[in-house]
């Protein structure tokens, strides 16, 4: 239709009507002549699209809307887990990572960058529709507190200890409890991934004994504690809540700031799709991983900050348009976690959209021929409504 | 065996009665043939005659194989409709004189309301011309000589019409060549505006004609009436080809009224509906704003999670090229996600009649087939039709299928035989 619509418009300058059409009509000889010698308009965009600033400390307001690399080896280091499925595939694809710089990860940052470390760890909570860029932006502030030197504490989907977990152990620590030796060994075996350097510097401050043989000693290296977690699997969940509750107790020394990102933090106070053998519901708390978790993120420490993501995506027994803060911590998780500050991420402003589109293009995702005409980007927006999952999902189809 | 012959051979009249009786519209000659047949049969062969009876009636059945209704019958059934059309209006309370054919429709769905999903096994009561085949009188006289000169032709009355078409083209080629020769003749050509109309389909020809045609034959005849319309021609020739002639009715053009609203703050914004399936949508499009669609309160990204209801929405402002350049708040109710995108649609693209030139809407209306879609399946048809590909829905009123129930004419011949005239009413009242 483009050429037809472009020959209409033109004819349509002659007639009188809403000044509207004479604007549309005025434009169409320009933006045939844009088409017509196709080379002309490539250096706005690449300005518009990429950045070469890649340490997101100095991402500030006029890298909005920009995409920033990072190079693959920070990648592997920093986010062993943690970034969504999609992403992980993008990055393969395209054989780089590039986070798009954002308001709400600005703000986040800006703040970050000014916590008073004396004081106790203030919560954010980033809320948002779905597919906005929640999980995205938390990666975000976690490469920069990486980049800073923080200790990152990174739960990647809460939802994932919440649901579907096979094996349940009754917790040797208190019989209460139930444990979740896989998932507790997997997130381990990230975390040291993540942070290999502080793992020998932290010394953990009691005795733990395991079983009759094995034991460690107190001002052994946590490192020792995430092996025992890792090799002997039946403990693995123990060894979770030590981490957790050694790094709350030492982060307020001061040797390091401690990050805890958590995504889909709502799976913490809500239900649970596991049974017990007797086919009772287990209730969050039950869960040893999460009644460790919970004492995380309360503000009872100092010396870093806490940053949660709520997430629908994942979420058990929750409706599909809920996404206020209410709705999915229910009064339970809303009143343990406040007071907070909330950041709304929202959809993408036309200038983050058309960066994204100039993004696609770049790496030649994009192959449909209308695609970087100005009707398929007017096409990509109203299906999309900016939406940048709704996005790039559309994009992987073109 | 032993039982008395006369009773016996009452059943075996009884039974062959029952076996008779399946077949309403039988001569009485039949029954009283096979009739005659039982008594000569004796007590001894009682059980053979049961078997004649069974082969009379085949035989009788091969020997009637053509039912030609006599041309007294149908008069009789004519006066019967009539006397029985005038009881009806005297039942219904109205007046017999003024008592039209869908009055007595709408009498008869009243006194026999019926449940069966197929309209034509209802029971009706129409004119016994709409209800038997129409049938060729007898075309030869007593000695045996036809009437018609191209009796032997085996269609005397297609090649009869076909000689009259030729003798009219020949008729105005003459009357050219007198007005040549006198230098009367001028040289315009008006050319009818046959865009309402057709021909005739072949079957409406038969019918006509009462006989069977082939299709070279028919494609002749065609043939022949466009000759005659390239020629100049005068007022009868004209009402001869016309006869054969019938006309389109163009739907959609039919329900579209536009009309245009401005509102408080003084947005300019239309108003109108659609529906799919058993959705209702309301659609209320403003003329200047910024793309944003909001659906029963909640945004369409979050209504509608699936891509390819965003894309029956996005259809109508595609088309036309207006993607980012109209606000729309809508309603829906009813139907699946499907219909209710479908009925989205159509109350936009109705509302965006309002806001949009007299030739796009026609543009709109026609589809255009060209039109590639990003990752529809549909191929385009116009906008107010329905989905394509999908069947229409039944209380679908902007149709615009123009294809769809072009050709009825078997309504003509129904399947039953339920017979027009009231005779069962009649029993009944005594």
């Amino acid at each position: 239709t483009m050429l037809k619509g472009m020959t209409r418009l033109i004819s349509r300058v002659h007639k009188l009507d809403a000044g509207h059409f004479l604007h549309t009509g005025s434009q169409a000889p320009q933006n045939l002549a844009a088409h017509l010698d196709n080379q002309v308009p490539v250096e706005s965009p690449r300005a518009v699209s990429r950045t070469s600033e890649s340490d997101p400390a100095k991402h500030g307001e006029q890298h909005e809307g920009q995409h920033y690399n990072i190079p693959l080896q920070d990648l592997k280091a920093v986010f062993p887990h943690g970034l969504p499925p999609r992403f992980v595939m993008q990055v393969k694809t395209f054989n780089e990572a590039c986070l798009m710089v954002r308001k709400p990860a600005l703000e986040l940052l800006h703040y970050l960058k000014n916590t008073n470390f004396a004081h106790p760890a203030v919560r954010y909570v980033l809320y948002g529709e779905k597919g906005t860029g929640k999980t995205l932006s938390l990666c975000h502030i976690i490469h920069f507190c990486a980049k800073q030197d923080w200790l990152i504490l990174h739960i990647p989907d809460a939802h994932l200890w919440v649901k579907n977990c096979r094996n349940l152990l009754q917790s040797t620590y208190n019989k209460q409890r139930l444990d979740q030796p896989l998932e507790a060994s997997i997130w381990l075996k990230n975390f040291k991934t993540a942070n290999e350097r502080f793992l020998s510097q932290i010394k953990v401050q009691e005795k733990y004994v395991w079983n009759k043989r094995e034991s460690t000693e107190k001002g052994s290296p946590l490192g020792e504690v995430v092996e025992q977690g890792i090799t002997r699997v039946r403990n693995a969940t123990d060894a979770v809540g030590i981490v957790l509750k050694e790094l709350k107790r030492q982060s307020s020394s001061g040797i390091f700031h401690l990050l805890v990102a958590v995504d889909g933090v709502n799976a913490l106070w809500g239900r649970t799709t596991l049974k017990r053998e007797d086919k009772s519901p287990i209730a969050p708390e039950e869960l040893a991983l999460i009644y460790n978790l919970r004492k995380m993120v309360k503000n009872d420490w100092h010396g870093g900050a806490i940053v949660l993501t709520l997430s629908q995506t994942g979420s058990v027994f929750k409706p599909r348009k809920a996404f206020l803060p209410q709705e999915l911590l229910g009064k339970e998780g809303f009143d343990t976690l406040d007071p907070f500050i909330p950041i709304l991420v929202s959809n993408y402003n036309p200038k983050e959209f058309e960066s994204c589109i100039q993004y696609y293009l770049e790496n030649n995702w994009l192959q449909h021929e209308k695609a970087h005409t100005e009707d398929g980007k007017k096409e990509l927006l109203f299906l999309s409504n900016t939406n940048p999952g709704q996005l790039e999902r559309l994009c992987a189809y073109l | 065996m032993a039982a008395p012959c006369v009773s016996c051979g009452k059943a075996v009249s009884y039974r062959f009665f029952l076996g008779a009786r399946v077949s309403l519209a039988r001569e009485q000659g039949l029954w009283k043939a096979a009739a005659a047949e039982v008594q000569t049969g004796t007590a001894s062969q009682i059980l053979r005659l049961r078997h004649t009876t069974v082969v009379s009636t085949k035989k009788n059945i091969a020997a009637l194989r053509r039912e030609t209704y006599t041309l007294d019958f149908i008069k009789k059934q004519i006066e019967e409709f009539n006397i029985g059309k005038r009881h009806l209006a005297n039942m219904m309370g109205e007046d017999p004189e003024t008592f039209t054919q869908e009055d007595i429709d709408r009498a008869i769905a009243y006194l026999f309301p019926s449940g069966l999903f197929e309209k034509r096994a209802r029971p009706i009561m129409k004119h016994p011309e709409q209800i038997f085949p129409k049938q060729r009188a007898i075309q030869w006289g007593e000695d045996g000589r036809p009437f018609h000169f191209l009796f032997y032709t085996g269609k005397p009355s297609y090649y009869s019409l076909m000689h009259e078409a030729y003798g009219k083209i020949l008729d105005v080629e003459k009357h050219q060549n007198q007005l040549r020769a006198q230098g009367l003749f001028s040289e315009k050509t008006k050319t009818k505006d046959l865009i309402g109309s057709r021909w005739l389909i072949k079957e409406e020809l038969e019918e006509i004609l009462v006989e069977k045609l082939s299709d070279q034959d028919y494609a002749q005849f065609i043939r022949l009436l466009e000759r005659l319309l390239t020629l100049q021609r005068g007022g009868a020739e004209e009402e001869f080809v016309q006869r054969f002639r019938r006309s389109v009715t163009i739907q959609s053009k039919k329900q579209l009224i536009e009309p245009v609203q401005y509102d408080e703050q003084g947005m300019a914004f239309s108003r109108s509906e659609g529906r799919r399936k058993s959705a209702e949508a309301e659609a209320v499009v403003y003329a200047h704003g910024s793309g944003r669609v909001s659906v029963n309160g909640t945004d369409y990204l979050l209504y509608f999670p699936v891509t390819q209801d965003r894309e029956q929405l996005m259809f109508p402002f595609h088309f036309l090229d207006r993607l980012g350049k109209h606000d729309v708040a809508c309603t829906v109710s009813g139907g699946g996600r499907a219909a209710q995108a479908g009925a989205i649609r159509l109350a936009v693209a109705r509302a965006l009649c309002t806001l949009v030139t007299e030739e796009e809407v026609e543009w709109m209306r026609q589809g255009s087939p060209g039109q590639e879609f990003q990752q529809g399946t549909e191929g385009m048809t116009s906008l107010f039709s329905p989905m394509s590909g999908m069947p229409a829905g039944k209380t679908h009123s902007a149709g615009g299928d123009s294809k769809a129930g072009l050709w009825n004419h078997l309504e003509a011949f129904s399947f039953t035989h339920l017979v027009p005239g009231l005779s069962c009413l009649k029993g009944w009242d005594c």
